[in-house]
């Protein structure tokens, strides 16, 4: 599926695991940009806006690197952009159990591959910035994307596959390393 | 204190090297790396760590013809010097590799990525109080490697001090920080794992152990290995086949009452170059 913003409901037919490009205006934004947007308010249309999560390299004007960072950290930072009707997040590694509930009948999580910086830089160009004070890597930079190539994290209705991997590892490694390592009955006796 | 020529002369020398190894980091993953992460592309099964993969080289094709970092997180240096029984272990050397990595985050250009501590006040060039973190070993010739190392896969690093009884716990030690780590660091991973030593030894050696070629796993690596990809965290924590491309192990003796064991985690872009310093 393509994504155009800004976004609106076509983000609740997503299902985690899905794979979608999404061209248009996403807005970065920080630990530090989440704490200002908080104190002094969004400075952009959240209605069916993008955030991505992601510190760009930043020289002349130009982008030179924007890879995603590390989605946890805004755990607890998320929850006012998606009331104010911030449709989805881009980001890597996912997020928290409380993010999957905000995200609930509203907006999606969705997963840009970590590092893919020059990728990432290559299908994007600068459009503006706020709060610059906060320097090159917390500021909000105001990006056009074309064609970004994501895979939906976590859906509207609870699904998140960072979950279900997590489960699924969690369960390997109880089989691998808790069971209990007596030998069994035909190894004692050969 | 007044500076000598021959100082000056080496501090410049250094402070080129530095910033001709960081760019070659920054921007050219090394071909054990590399061809690491072909070969788990090749073998993947997973259809979205496939594609996962594929972005990998494609980004690392694109940074190379762009003359661009791989990552944006383009970290902080990481510097080990060798040096020559000639040259005079002097304060020239560290301000010699301190004026490189300023001139590199200008001239690649780095992200700015030191900061103060508690204030979080960025310096703005990289460096800053105790920052690099330059290691000396004695060499045949003056040699600089740089390892620009990221912090989304350094804070999924651990370092445990064991029971000496629990060498074979070592296994489950390490699968267990990747456990904890899911796709946070950015795998597929390359692991240093450093036993023995002492509290801080171990995690020195952690981190030497990645500068090691992943080209090469002996059997104890290649368990290590198999523990952390039977996992199934796969890249970015999506899940697949791929989570570790390897493990290194550097090892010490330790005290007959201790065993310290350090992961340190490396993301894919396993960043290192090594210049010599014409002199």
């Amino acid at each position: 599926m393509n994504l155009t913003t800004p976004l609106g409901d076509e983000v609740l037919d997503l299902r985690a695991g899905d794979r979608v490009t999404l061209s248009g205006t996403i807005y970065t934004a920080r630990d530090e940009a989440h704490l200002r947007m908080i104190a002094e308010g969004i400075p952009f249309d959240p209605k069916g806006a993008v955030v991505y999560h992601c510190g760009p390299v930043v020289q002349d004007g130009r982008l030179v690197v924007a890879g995603p960072t590390t989605s946890a950290r805004m755990n607890a930072l998320t929850g006012f952009l998606i009331d104010a009707g911030v449709r989805a997040l881009i980001g890597k590694g996912g997020m928290g159990p409380e993010v999957v509930e905000q995200l609930r009948g509203r907006a999606v999580y969705l997963a840009l591959t970590g590092g893919c910086a020059a990728l990432a830089a290559a299908r994007m160009h600068l459009a503006g910035v706020y709060f610059e004070d906060l320097g090159m890597a917390e500021a909000v930079w105001v990006i056009e994307a074309d064609s970004l190539p994501l895979t939906v994290g976590i859906d509207a209705h609870g699904g998140d596959l960072f979950e279900a991997v997590r489960q699924k590892a969690k369960t390997q490694f109880h089989q691998r390393f808790n069971i209990n390592r007596i030998p069994s009955h035909e190894t004692r006796h050969r | 204190m007044m500076a000598n020529p021959a100082d000056t002369m080496l501090s410049g020398a250094l402070a080129d090297a530095t910033e001709r190894a960081l760019a070659e980091a920054e921007i050219r993953l090394p071909s054990d790396v590399l061809e690491a992460l072909r070969r788990a592309a090749a073998a993947e099964r997973d259809a979205i760590a496939r594609q996962e993969l594929s972005n990998i080289l494609e980004n690392i094709a694109l940074a190379g013809e762009r003359q661009v970092p791989i990552c944006q997180d383009t970290g902080v240096p990481v510097i080990y010097l060798t040096l020559p029984p000639d040259i005079p272990f002097s304060p020239s050397l560290f301000e010699g590799v301190r004026e490189g990595v300023r001139r590199a985050t200008v001239t690649i250009p780095l992200r700015p990525n030191v900061v103060d501590p508690l204030t979080r006040e960025n310096t703005g060039d990289n460096t800053g109080a105790g920052m690099p973190a330059v290691h000396v070993t004695p060499g045949d010739r003056l040699t600089v490697t740089v390892l620009p190392k990221g912090a989304g896969s350094e804070n999924a690093s651990r370092l445990g001090m064991l029971l000496p009884s629990q060498a074979a716990e070592i296994p489950k030690f390490v699968a267990e920080t990747m456990l904890l780590a899911g796709g946070r660091p950015c795998p597929p991973v390359i692991l240093g794992v450093g036993i023995g030593g002492t509290f801080d030894m171990a995690a020195a050696l952690a981190k030497e152990a990645l500068l090691l070629p992943v080209d090469t796993m002996d059997d104890y690596e290649q368990e290590l290995c198999d523990a952390v990809n039977a996992l199934g965290i796969g890249p970015m924590g999506l899940g697949g086949d791929t989570t570790a491309l390897a493990v290194k192990v550097k090892r010490a003796d330790c005290h007959t009452a201790s065993l310290p064991v350090a992961v340190n985690m490396q993301c894919w872009a396993c960043r290192r170059a090594t210049v010599e310093v014409k002199r």
